[in-house]
């Protein structure tokens, strides 16, 4: 955790690594041939496998802290497969995005990647934000942009620190007859 | 207030008297499918149990369904060892329903769940597949999850904190046209509602054109719903729910009825009249980048795929031989047909069907997802334009990021492969 991470509705200042249009799917997020990589501590290699440049520098670790990928509406529509979300919370990306695919921002929820709404962001690469719990604002640009929160029940399994700890809770809860 | 389909079903798997869009719910799961990301599914679901001192034992191995299908027979070391993993684990645990690698049971999972008879109308079915929606076709309510998500469906054999989605419903009349297929309809919707249109919402189809077409034809629908975002597709069950699934699927006992109430309550309403509908294609690199075939006459192919969970079934490969029977495909083209499953294949071969493709020059590969998603069999060649019967086009779908990929119905694919462009089956020689 970096510095500038602070919990709360303290302000994290994040670098766009990367800004990407509409319907970007996660064919190309992970792309299908990496497919028979499963575990979350393998798929951050293929990350965004068919962009040369951006791979590169998740390689070399050239990554600023708090990096933000921004993208359109629908980020991580297509496939269910949920290397998509383990590959980019390996290298502790947060995505900004206009919306996202249902499936993908679910798989994000239970992994507990960063995966914020907010439909009217404008960012290119290399921007500094400045994101706040309901607010991201674009330094570079000076505007301000409101972020659309998740539903409570998503962040109630955000808070229990992912699906994996929720489904534990629950599973202890009823073998114990509560 | 009355209910639609999904409000339906999930009030039932809730043992509520009612459900409403918005209502956030624990809805108990009938039918849990996985394919090879079963090994990604079983490696989240012992985590779930690490450190609670109890057994993993899934809720219950009868609901449970995995189909080797994305990577049959297996590409790769890797593969074939979580392949054998999740063997293992079936075995271990007494998931009954598993289908490996096998000429009498095997599969796309999206044929081999319906043929089976493991999905009847008012079911709530989950997979590890965003094509699950496939399974709405059958009355159901289907949607695909992750990995961590079936992991906690193995363990408590339900969805937690679902919100009931919205509906939208369109309906459709008009008889479709000749060499005009239910993938025609469904393309046409997709322009129409664009690639996020129905994200978080339910498709559910009406009209006399979803009155009067096959099992297999709605099975194609609800498959490319997801394409505009939907949750699920969704067909209300009548008689030819019932037919087919007494006639080809062999289920026995009692059917329920799944139909939404008159008075429900939907988003949205869009109606189509199929009547004057041309073939449509979607263009590259996007599903809702759809155009009538008409404008896109012309366009060099270099590979013709015709299957897949959308169009691999016997009224596509029927559809495929009839317009190739005698005739050979060009040169310039190299065709490949997946059955969608063994036991299409096994009667697509008896009714002559595939001895035509042949015959025309079309290459017979095994059933399973083949080059749909780039995994193997049938790469592109830097360069290349791929016409394909299957459900995506985004860049780099079927391997190679040089590539383009066009997606048409059966009959378009196939008239094109004697043309070596893209052609309108409807022209004739």
């Amino acid at each position: 955790m970096s510095a500038n991470q602070k919990a709360g509705n303290e302000s994290q200042t994040s670098t766009v690594v990367m800004a990407l249009g509409n319907d970007i799917s996660t064919d190309a997020i992970y792309p299908g041939r990496f497919m028979a990589t499963v575990l979350p501590t393998e798929t951050p290699q293929y990350a965004f496998a068919d962009y040369p440049e951006f791979r590169a520098q998740l390689k070399d670790g050239r990554m600023p802290a708090n990096s933000v990928i921004v993208a359109g509406a629908n980020f991580g529509c297509g496939s269910s497969r949920e290397q998509a979300v383990s590959c980019l919370r390996g290298h502790d990306l947060t995505i900004v995005a206009k919306s996202f695919g249902r499936i993908f921002l679910q798989n994000a929820v239970n992994l507990g990647l960063k995966a914020l709404a907010c439909a009217e962001i404008e960012a290119c690469a290399g921007d500094t934000l400045e994101i706040t719990e309901d607010s991201i604002h674009n330094k570079s640009t000076g505007k301000r942009f409101a972020i659309q929160p998740l539903p409570p029940t998503k962040q109630a399994m955000m808070a229990a620190g992912g699906l994996i700890a929720y489904t534990r809770q629950r599973l202890l809860a009823r073998h114990s007859g509560v | 207030m009355g209910m639609t389909v999904v409000e339906k079903v999930l009030a039932r798997a809730t043992g509520q008297a009612a459900a409403k869009a918005g209502d956030v719910l624990e809805p108990a799961v009938d039918v849990a499918m996985s394919h090879e990301n079963a090994a990604l599914v079983l490696n989240q679901f012992l985590e779930i149990y690490q450190g609670t001192g109890l057994e993993p034992r899934v809720w219950d191995p009868s609901r449970i369904a995995i189909i080797f299908d994305h990577r049959v027979p297996a590409e790769s070391a890797k593969t074939a060892t979580n392949q054998q993993k999740t063997r293992e684990f079936a075995a271990q645990q007494g998931i009954t329903r598993f289908h490996d690698i096998r000429g009498d049971e095997g599969g796309i999972c999206h044929q081999v769940l319906p043929e089976s008879g493991y999905v009847l109308p008012g079911y709530v079915v989950v997979g590890t597949d965003s094509h699950t929606t496939t399974h709405g076709a059958l009355g159901a309510f289907a949607l695909g999850i992750g990995a961590t998500e079936m992991a906690s469906v193995w363990a408590l054999g339900t969805l937690l904190n679902f919100e009931v989605p919205r509906t939208i419903k369109v309906v459709v009349t008009g008889k479709l046209g000749r060499h005009v297929s239910p993938k025609d309809l469904i393309l046409h919707l997709l322009g129409k509602l664009t690639s996020q249109g129905a994200n978080f919402k339910v498709i559910e189809f009406h009209g006399e054109t979803i009155r009067n077409m096959s099992t297999c034809g709605r099975l194609v629908l609800c498959n490319m719903s997801v394409e505009a975002g939907a949750t699920s597709g969704i067909v209300p069950s009548d008689d030819e729910t019932h037919r087919y699934l007494r006639e080809e699927a062999g289920v026995r006992g009692e059917l329920r009825a799944v139909t939404p109430d008159r008075d429900a309550v939907y988003d949205q309403v869009v109606e189509i009249d199929v009547s004057t509908l041309s073939p449509q294609v979607a263009c590259p690199h996007a599903v809702d980048n759809v155009k009538p075939v008409e404008a896109v006459q012309g366009v060099r192919v270099n590979q013709i795929v015709i299957g897949s969970c959308t169009n691999g079934r016997l009224d596509d490969l029927a559809a495929a031989a009839g317009i190739l029977k005698g005739r050979k495909i060009a040169r310039s083209v190299r065709m490949l047909v997946f059955p969608a499953s063994w036991k299409v294949y096994r009667e697509a071969l008896k009714r002559g069907y595939l001895g035509d493709l042949m015959d025309a020059g079309a290459v017979i590969m095994n059933p399973g997802c083949g080059c749909c998603l780039g995994i193997h069999q049938g790469a592109l060649a830097d360069g290349d334009v791929a016409l394909s019967t299957t459900n995506r086009n985004f860049p780099g779908r079927m391997g190679n990021p040089k590539s383009e990929v066009y997606l048409c119905s059966p009959e378009v694919a196939a008239s094109s492969a004697l043309a070596g462009v893209i052609k309108d089956p409807r022209m004739g020689d």
